[in-house]
C-alpha cells in the first residue's frame, strides 16, 4: 500500500490520496475518511507523499505541492 | 557472551508504552504512532511458508473485520524479508482464496522483534516465537501472550481479551475468569471498611463484600 513505487510514481492508492488532498488541506483523519482507509494507512501515505516532494504538512493538515498537483 | 547478550534483552511491561519502531511491511513503511489513537495487535510469527503460521495468517485474516468492529488493527512481523512476505500473502490467497488484509512487518535487522522481545533463544535463536502484544488507543501494552513454537494461537481468547479490556476500560470494571461479552462483571474490591460496608448494601450480587459482580 505504499504510495510512491520505486521509480518515483504515485501508485494507484497514492493517486487516490492525492485526489483528495486537491480537495483542499486536509488532516490525516479527514483524509482517512474521503479515501476510505485506515488511519494508519492515511498517516504513513501522507508521510511518504510529504518525504517525496509531493505533499507538504503544517500544523497536521496536509496538501499538495505543486510537483504533486501536476501528477494528477 | 552470547549468554550475558541475551539476558540483556529486555522485555515490554504490561502498563508501559510500547516500544516505538518504524519499519518496512507489505503496506510501506509504517511507524508505531501511525496506529495512535486506535487499538493495536502486534503479533509475530516463526517464519513465513510454514505450517501452523500459514492456518494463523487465514485465522487472524478471519478475525480482522470483528477487530475492525472494536477499533482494532492488526500488524503481524518476522524477521522475513518484504518479498517473502509478499510471496506467502500472495500464496495463501491463491490456495485458499483468503486475502490477508493487515501489513506484516519485514523485521530482517530483528530491530523490533528484540525490542518486542519476540526472540526466545531456548526457542530458536533465529526465529521469532508467537507472540501477541495488545496496545491500547495510548499506544500502553495492556496484554502480552507467548506462545511456543509448535502451538498455534486462540483467536477466540484474543477477541475475549480485547471485549475484556475495552469493557474495563469504558465500564471501570474487571471481568472474571471466563468471561464473556454479555456476563456480569465485577466491581472493583473497595479499598476502606466504610465503602466495604456500603457496598453489600448496593445491590450487587456479592458473595462476599469483596467479590462481587453486576450486569452492564
Amino acid at each position: 500500500m505504499a504510495c510512491i513505487s520505486p521509480d518515483g510514481k504515485p501508485t494507484e492508492s497514492g493517486i487516490k490520496m492525492m485526489r483528495a488532498l486537491q480537495l483542499g488541506m486536509g488532516s490525516p483523519e479527514k483524509i482517512a475518511k474521503e479515501v476510505g482507509v485506515p488511519l494508519f494507512k492515511a498517516r504513513s501515505s501522507l508521510r511518504e507523499l510529504t518525504q517525496a516532494g509531493l505533499a507538504v504538512e503544517e500544523d497536521n493538515k496536509y496538501e499538495l505541492t505543486e510537483e504533486g498537483a501536476k501528477l494528477i | 557472551m552470547e549468554e550475558v547478550k541475551e539476558r540483556a534483552i529486555s522485555l515490554p511491561r504490561l502498563g508501559e508504552p510500547a516500544p516505538a519502531f518504524e519499519a518496512a511491511t507489505t503496506h510501506g513503511v509504517l511507524r508505531l504512532e501511525d496506529f495512535k489513537g486506535g487499538w493495536l495487535i502486534i503479533f509475530s510469527h516463526p517464519a513465513d511458508f510454514t505450517p501452523v503460521c500459514t492456518t494463523e495468517f487465514i485465522a487472524f485474516a478471519e478475525i480482522y473485520p470483528e477487530l475492525q468492529k472494536r477499533g482494532v488493527e492488526l500488524l503481524g512481523l518476522s524477521v522475513d524479508s518484504v518479498s517473502s512476505h509478499i510471496a506467502w500473502v500472495r500464496n495463501i490467497e491463491e490456495k485458499t482464496g483468503v486475502k490477508i488484509p493487515f501489513p506484516v512487518i519485514a523485521d530482517l535487522s530483528k530491530e523490533v522483534s528484540l525490542a518486542y522481545g519476540m526472540i526466545h533463544p531456548g526457542q530458536s535463536k533465529t526465529e521469532t516465537v508467537r507472540c501477541v502484544f495488545i496496545i491500547d488507543p495510548n499506544q500502553i501494552v495492556r496484554t502480552i501472550l507467548y506462545y511456543p513454537l509448535t502451538t498455534g494461537r486462540n483467536m477466540d481468547e484474543i477477541l475475549r481479551i480485547v471485549d475484556a479490556l475495552q469493557t474495563t476500560d469504558k465500564n471501570a470494571v474487571a471481568t472474571p475468569a471466563n468471561w464473556r461479552p454479555g456476563d456480569m462483571v465485577v466491581v472493583p474490591p473497595p479499598n476502606t471498611q466504610e465503602m466495604a460496608e456500603e457496598r453489600v448494601k448496593q445491590g450487587y450480587e456479592c458473595v462476599d463484600w469483596y467479590l462481587c459482580k453486576k450486569k452492564l
